[in-house]
């Protein structure tokens, strides 16, 4: 945890820079990734450390995004009760849907935690008191209280900062606990560690509570950001996307989700604003079709970097030593 | 008794391996389970953990019957498995492999703890923060012992407990369950060693195609070379 001080210092630094640049916009595009940070953080909790291959996580941010923007629609406009909402909301789903998940294995598995996140996803699909298809366009963001105005970009970018280290360090704090361990253990060798004696089940479903809570959270940050939000924040694409970031920042690297988030919303980014020459020659529409691009990446990841980036880096300073 | 295992018949699919094998362990015993390669070692000690589920027999453990209980439930009722092949997690250290599991399950007033299991295996104290992917065999079997020891059973059981160790590591284990024999833990042990097996256990079970065809002292086996021969090969 110590060496990711500088890193803190960087993100800390980030936002007086772009103001002094006058470059705001990138201020509310570094929060959106750092909110995406915290939602592949909690898939990598399932998917990296628990060996879960949950293709549903989706359906925990977008209930999240939900539960956080029909609060702000009836008039409760206070992210201390917004945020906590969404947390337990999602906890609630993520425990029902493990309960019913958690019993199949392997594609089994899989099936079932895309199925229910459709499910989710055509169930606020029909929800037309709150958009509907349309979405739900916010009023406003949540009210933190204390001075802090969350409609200031660099407010809200600091305090999506502060949750973004809260759940690292969770995460690392729960890692290193007995019961990470045993997650570990569970992925390594479920029936070893039923056999010494450790209910798994159990371990697996407060493993997906835990991080489709934190899945939630990211959620309703998600939509007070935007100010609007829509049934594709569930759909399976968005489970798809979140499994990316995780896949090319690192499956059970502390900071996969995080680079994997900042790669992969960066790597949009760029492949979307800023034209290539050279390529566009070759394919005028070249840029409306970014995910090109992201799969290249991916593709080359998987192949030469299967840890993905964590694991590159963390090897090239083992090497460096 | 501790453990009492009667008329048990496991099979895989059509393929019956026990055909109403009986024994029984009592508390401070050490007693090992001999026999040749297929002949039904590992099944037993499969069906009495519950992970593979008997057709039929009964098996009873501190009073209470298990043969139809969780491998967990059965674990937690205070039998500890060192399987064939050691099966320790890779990715974990030492220390963890050991703090994921400690548990006083038959509690113990001088209950095995990380800090106990790593005084009684100095080399593995040695390589606490190593991976277990960084072991060696020994080492390995160690851990897996170790392993077993922290959740504090009633019964500990070994499978093959030094079957692919260099001769001087599997001395050192034969060591340890000596001082575990002495400290009066109770043992039930498959291996292949009988001459290391008849100074550490007090009785025997020899099984030839899943049912029990001698059973005897530690003195009576020793005596009768003629049962190494027909039953184990030897």
């Amino acid at each position: 945890m110590k060496r990711s001080l500088p890193l803190l210092a960087l993100a800390l630094a980030f936002p007086l820079a772009m103001q002094a640049l006058d470059q705001l916009f990138y201020v509310s595009f570094a929060s959106r990734v750092l909110i995406y940070a915290i939602a592949a953080t909690s898939l990598n909790l399932v998917l990296g450390y628990g060996g879960m291959i949950s293709f549903g996580h989706a359906a925990f941010v977008g209930t999240g995004a939900y539960v956080g923007s029909i609060l702000v629609a009836e008039g409760v406009t206070s992210a201390w009760i917004g945020w906590p909402a969404a947390l337990a909301v999602s906890a609630a789903l993520a425990a029902i849907i493990g309960a019913v998940s958690l019993r199949t294995r392997g594609v089994y598995f899989i099936m079932i935690t895309l199925a229910f996140a459709q499910m989710m996803f055509y169930l606020v699909n029909s929800m037309k008191a709150y958009g509907g298809d349309e979405g739900l366009t916010l009023p406003q963001r949540a009210e933190l209280g204390f001075g802090l105005d969350l409609g200031n970009e660099m407010v809200f970018y600091y305090v999506v900062l502060a949750i973004l280290a809260l759940t690292l360090y969770g995460l690392h704090r729960l890692i290193q606990s007995r019961f990470g361990r045993v997650v570990v253990a569970i992925r390594e060798n479920e029936a070893r560690v039923e056999a010494i004696g450790l209910p798994v089940y159990r371990y697996q479903l407060a493993c997906f509570v835990i991080a489709g809570a934190v899945g939630g959270l990211a959620g309703a940050l998600l939509a007070s950001h935007g100010k609007y939000v829509n049934p594709n924040v569930l759909h399976w694409l968005q489970s798809g996307t979140l499994m990316i970031m995780v896949i090319l920042g690192g499956v059970g690297h502390l900071w996969g989700g995080v680079i994997g988030a900042v790669a992969l919303l960066s790597l949009e980014h760029l492949i979307s604003d800023y034209p290539i020459p050279w390529l566009a020659q070759l394919a005028p529409n070249y840029q409306q079709h970014a995910n090109l691009g992201v799969g290249i990446v991916l593709l080359a990841i998987v192949l030469f970097a299967p840890q993905g980036i964590a694991g590159l880096l963390g090897r090239r300073r083992r090497a460096r030593a | 008794m501790l453990l009492e295992v009667q008329g048990l018949e496991t099979a895989y699919g059509t393929s019956q391996v026990l055909f109403g094998l009986s024994l029984c362990v009592a508390e401070g015993e050490a007693v090992t389970l001999l026999g040749r390669n297929g002949m039904g070692k590992t099944t037993t000690v499969r069906s009495i953990m519950g992970l593979s589920r008997p057709r039929a027999g009964a098996i009873t453990f501190r009073g209470r019957r298990i043969e139809r209980e969780r491998p967990d439930r059965i674990a937690r009722a205070g039998i500890a498995l060192v399987p064939e092949g050691r099966q320790i997690f890779p990715n974990l250290s030492v220390r963890e492999n050991l703090v994921a599991f400690a548990e006083n399950r038959s509690g113990r007033a001088d209950p095995w703890t990380v800090e106990k299991v790593l005084e009684f295996f100095p080399r593995l104290a040695e390589r606490a923060e190593n991976m277990g992917n960084q072991l060696s065999g020994g080492e390995q079997q160690m851990l897996a012992i170790g392993r077993a020891l922290v959740t504090n059973p009633y019964l500990l059981i070994l499978d093959e407990a030094t079957e692919g160790l260099a001769p001087l590591l599997r001395e050192e284990i034969w060591k340890c369950l000596a001082r575990l024999r002495a400290a009066g833990q109770t043992i039930l042990v498959i291996d292949k060693y009988i001459e290391r097996l008849v100074q550490l256990a007090d009785r025997h079970t020899l099984i030839e195609r899943g049912r029990v065809a001698w059973q005897g002292t530690s003195a009576e086996l020793d005596a009768d070379r003629n049962l190494w021969h027909r039953y184990l090969g030897v």
